[in-house]
């Protein structure tokens, strides 16, 4: 059993929590940069030049890419070798959590009883955890703050298998299209299809942590995001809505087997403040 | 494409002038709120109470900021997304309310109450709040403390950049551009 200690942890955490809220991916930068190239629109161009400049701002390490520094999504990958001591691995990670947004400066976005009293518990907590075991005797931490915007352009259905390909992807479209200017594009799509419905959106919102515009291993997958993307992109909605070519960067899809009987599928939309950083301990 | 600079508190003469698609740079004071304060300020004005500010010729701002980190007056500050508001505009629209400023749709009542009263929706970028940070000067909050990042505060901003989204003549930017670029039916 190889050890960890839950100080590491919680150190580890708060500084994903600052680094994912300043300094957006390589990744992000370069699809950005390319969409700059490409697109027609001169508004659209003006946005993602401010967007650009925005991410230059912020990597100075005083002011975060985006005031809404989100609900705090973390994934856990613990590998079963792992002994966790010195105190509970969930509050280890809260503790990181609470940390990390007042080390940062980053703003406090979660309110307690959601429909009713919503009072801000005041430090960004509580999380929300996903744990995944998987052999070896590493933890693979994963921070990704998703802000209020984008989360909620998020649609489920639950298909009839003879929807198809087909309707999945005109779904997808038209989720795309009626979210218009809400989720700040450009955007990433996550799409979930297959499992049930708590494993559809859990992949949906996982698909938003590969590399930007990297495509899925699978062929037939790969080619289902390439149309779709293209779809999206004919939309015209265009950078923050106000028109033009690049409205998503990416389309992300992962699947997973389901019922014989059903074919859910999950959108969840990233905006351009594409934050995640992940470390492996 | 040369943006028009403004200065609050807004003049109908500027209402006016203004155009869906225009670029502006705002210059003056302008004022902060978002969901909880909107509902206070509705509120407020349901119960014939004054308003914590003067709304006649003023612009609210739909954000809620990042803490400000010691010597800044505010930390990062882009906008909200505007629908959540849409219950509430109307009613400051009413009473004077001459601007909003936001992300995202307005509903027809909105749109229509923003014809009626002649005021305007401005966008700023979603996601570019370091950048629009660096235009905020000074911050103040000035009711609601409780609420934290959803107080109401004012502030004082040069050269905020924004772009005109519904002018008077009911037009919407969002549609015109979408229009533009659109290669689907319907
Ligand atoms: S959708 Fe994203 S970029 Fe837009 S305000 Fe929310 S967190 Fe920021």
């Amino acid at each position: 059993m190889r050890e960890i200690n839950v100080d590491t942890i919680t150190d580890e955490v708060a500084r994903l929590c600052i680094e994912a809220c300043y300094y957006l991916g390589d990744d992000v930068l370069a699809a950005l940069k390319k969409a700059r190239a490409n697109e027609p629109s001169p508004v659209g161009q003006a946005v993602l030049d401010q967007i650009l400049q925005n991410a230059e701002i912020a990597s100075r390490g005083e002011l975060p890419l985006c005031q809404d520094t989100g609900l705090t999504v973390v994934f856990l990958e613990l590998g079963q070798e792992v002994h966790i001591v010195g105190g509970s691995l969930y509050e280890a990670i809260q503790a990181g959590v609470r940390k990390g947004y007042k080390e940062g400066y980053l703003r406090k976005s979660v309110v307690e009883k959601p429909f009713s009293a919503r009072i801000n518990t005041g430090d960004n907590t509580p999380a929300v955890i996903h744990t995944e075991i998987v052999p070896g005797d590493r933890l693979k931490i994963t921070v990704a703050p998703k802000g209020g915007g984008s989360e909620n352009m998020s649609y489920l259905r639950m298909f009839s298998p003879a929807a198809g390909r087909q309707g999945i992807i005109d779904w997808v479209v038209e989720c795309v299209d009626k979210s218009g200017a809400n989720p700040c594009p450009p955007i990433i799509v996550g799409v979930g299809i297959g499992g049930t419905i708590e494993r559809t959106t859990l992949i949906a919102k996982k698909a938003l942590l590969r590399p930007v515009g990297q495509p899925h291993p699978d062929p037939e997958v790969a080619e289902m995001e390439a149309e779709i993307l293209e779809r999206v992109n004919k939309l015209g909605i265009g950078p923050q809505g106000l028109g033009g070519r690049t409205t998503a960067l990416a389309v992300h899809v992962e699947t997973f087997p389901c019922h014989i009987a059903s074919m859910p599928a999950a959108v969840n939309i990233q905006c351009h403040s594409a934050r995640h950083k992940e470390v492996v301990i | 494409m040369a943006a028009i600079k403004i200065t609050t508190p807004l003049t109908d003469e500027v209402i006016e002038q203004l155009h869906a698609g225009d670029n502006v740079l705002i210059t003056g004071t302008i004022y902060v709120g978002r969901d909880a304060a909107h509902k206070r300020l509705v509120a407020a004005l349901d119960a014939g109470e004054e308003l914590p500010f003067d709304p006649r010729g003023q612009i609210i701002y739909y954000m809620g900021p990042s803490p400000a980190r010691p010597g800044r007056p505010i930390g990062s500050a882009g906008p909200t997304t505007s629908y959540r508001m849409d219950p509430y505009a109307p009613r400051l629209l009413e009473v004077g309310l001459k601007g909003m400023i936001g992300k995202g749709n307005r509903s027809q009542p909105v749109r229509e109450a923003m014809q009626k009263y002649k005021a305007v929706y401005f966008a700023a970028i979603g996601g570019a709040a370091a950048l629009i940070a660096n235009s905020i000067k000074e911050a103040e909050v000035i009711a609601y403390p409780d609420l934290g990042a959803e107080a109401l505060r004012r502030l004082r901003v040069e050269d905020f950049p924004a772009v005109v989204v519904n002018d008077i003549y009911g037009n919407d930017a969002y549609e015109m551009g979408k229009a533009q670029y659109r290669e689907v039916d319907g």
